[in-house]
């Protein structure tokens, strides 16, 4: 379902992600483990359509992303790492705006917006604007709506960032739900090992832009001689700390931050 | 359809809900109105060129529907660093739709921010020749509108971040408004300043716009609307091809 092939993407100097290579089966949960940095965002981007590789190939079902754009985007739905709402609409406006930006017909659109704003703890608030949202509450909007639609690929990138264990176990529940009843593959990185352990069925480790390892959290241990995935992970890893590239985007809302104080 | 609908909805939406915004933008024309149009008007009049209330009406009408439409192409600009533009990048709609629900959202805030400032103008002693001018006058100001919603979101899809926004406020939102003889008229001008007038398309809308409301033109209403139109398809050309090759 999905395929990445030597996938490059430099930013000047820097290799953000350095010869990339993996497969996805259709139905498979795969994770994408790393440190801060290590190139999973700007993977997921490269696969959404969202960046251009500077080499390399991707198919998303058999579909290229770089040549094939708009088909491209049919076939998965994405929930962001960094906040993606109109902030000056309500919630029940968020939901329909991307109801129908992803054409899902009028009568289902309202029977899902409304279960996903239940299932959320949403609905009361669904016609507060988002500007007077808590973080968490803005994230548990983040991840209704990108459940709206069911497509064939989910990406999840750090999906759970911020939210309390109620709203995570909700929300890996609905994830396995989707992926056993309606066989969605899901692509998602995390930096909590145990939710990545509950509920993929394969994991990567990626630092530096590269792949360390691929297999199942058994199999990583085994290699490893580690008894947790964690202890695994910093074994593959190493354990110093890494800090991410900062774009323009990023001082700019660090100065809307301070604005708003 | 139902893409650009809903986008078009939200600019709409997100315009009626700024009212302190609606409020402000509607001063800077008010004040060029105002402190212009009666501090110039005795010189105006005794130069033998009639009422500069009358003349700077169509003026600061297209003031108001430029900075409006402007503006609003620029805030693709906010929705980038508030993350909101990779909602509507990532879905499968195809980026000229997404465009065009942008573009005609913030042409239509900008004919009711035009709207409201011809009301403002009306109140302060503005009057047009008649009323039958009214459909003349809203079809320039939706031209007008169109060309500078297209030309601010080809720049709000270049720009990375808000640095650059001064620089474009500066070197040509504030060169096209004096340049389009919103303030003075266009005629007996030194060479280089009619040829920097003739290449300005806001001059077209004011002309247009004078030509409606006071029955005045100095280009003619046939050019007007002809190059208004070429300028509004190039620059949603532009705006297009600019907004498809956004890369977050």
């Amino acid at each position: 379902m999905i395929h990445v092939e030597n996938l490059v993407k430099t930013f000047g100097e820097v290799k953000a992600v350095d010869g990339v290579s993996f497969d996805v089966a259709k139905g498979e949960i795969f994770a994408f483990l790393g440190p801060n940095g290590a190139g999973k965002t700007t993977t997921i981007q490269m696969l959404t359509t969202l960046q251009r590789p500077t080499s390399g190939a991707m198919r998303l079902d058999g579909l290229d992303p770089v040549t094939n754009q708009l088909e491209a985007r049919r076939t998965f739905g994405i929930v962001f790492q960094d906040p993606s709402l109109d902030s000056e609409l309500t919630a029940y406006e968020n939901m329909e705006l991307h109801g129908v930006l992803y054409h899902v017909p009028r009568r289902v659109r309202t029977e899902r917006i409304e279960l996903l704003l239940k299932l959320f703890e949403l609905w009361e608030r669904k016609n507060s604007y988002v500007k007077t949202f808590s973080g968490g509450m803005k994230r548990r909007l983040e991840i209704a709506r990108g459940l709206l639609h069911t497509p064939k690929i989910l990406f999840l990138d750090e999906p759970t960032l911020g939210l309390d264990p109620q709203s995570r176990n909700q929300l890996w529940t609905h994830v396995k739900h989707l992926n056993e009843t309606e066989g969605v593959t899901v692509f998602l990185t995390t930096h909590y090992m145990d939710e990545a352990e509950r509920v993929s069925h394969r994991i990567a480790i990626i630092d530096h832009g590269k792949i360390v390892s691929v297999g199942t959290a058994q199999e990583l241990k085994e290699r490893t001689g580690e008894d947790s995935l964690e202890a695994a992970f910093l074994k593959l890893t190493g354990s110093t700390i890494r800090d991410e590239r900062a774009d323009a985007a990023d001082q700019m809302r660090q100065m809307v931050r301070m604005w708003r104080r | 359809m139902a893409a650009i609908y809903i986008l078009w909805l939200r600019e709409v939406k997100r315009y009626l809900r700024s009212r302190p915004q609606i409020i402000a933008s509607l001063a800077q024309p008010l004040l060029y109105l105002l402190v212009l149009g009666f501090g110039l008007g005795p010189v105006f009049q005794s130069s033998g060129q009639g009422s500069y209330i009358q003349f700077i009406g169509p003026g600061v009408i297209a003031m108001g529907i430029l900075f409006t439409s402007i503006f609003s192409g620029i805030g693709l600009l906010w929705d980038r660093q508030f993350g909101f533009l990779k909602e509507t990048l990532v879905a499968p709609v195809p980026r000229l739709q997404i465009m065009a629900g942008r573009t005609l959202g913030g042409a239509t805030i900008a004919m009711i921010q035009g709207t409201l400032v011809l009301i403002v103008c009306m109140i302060a002693g503005f009057r047009p020749q008649s009323l039958a001018a009214i459909p003349m006058a809203l079809m320039f100001m939706a031209l007008t509108a169109i060309v500078f919603a297209a030309l601010g979101t080809a720049i709000g899809s270049t720009l990375k971040d808000m640095q650059g926004f001064q620089l474009i406020m500066n070197f040509m939102v504030m060169p096209i408004f004096f340049l389009s003889g919103a303030l003075f008229p266009l005629s007996n001008l030194p060479t280089a300043l009619t040829i920097a007038t003739r290449l300005d398309p806001m001059a077209y809308g004011v002309d247009g716009l004078r030509a409606a409301f006071i029955g005045l033109s100095q280009i003619g209403v046939a050019t007007d609307v002809i190059v208004l139109t070429v300028v509004a398809t190039l620059f949603l050309v532009m705006g297009a091809r600019a907004f498809a090759r956004i890369q977050i």
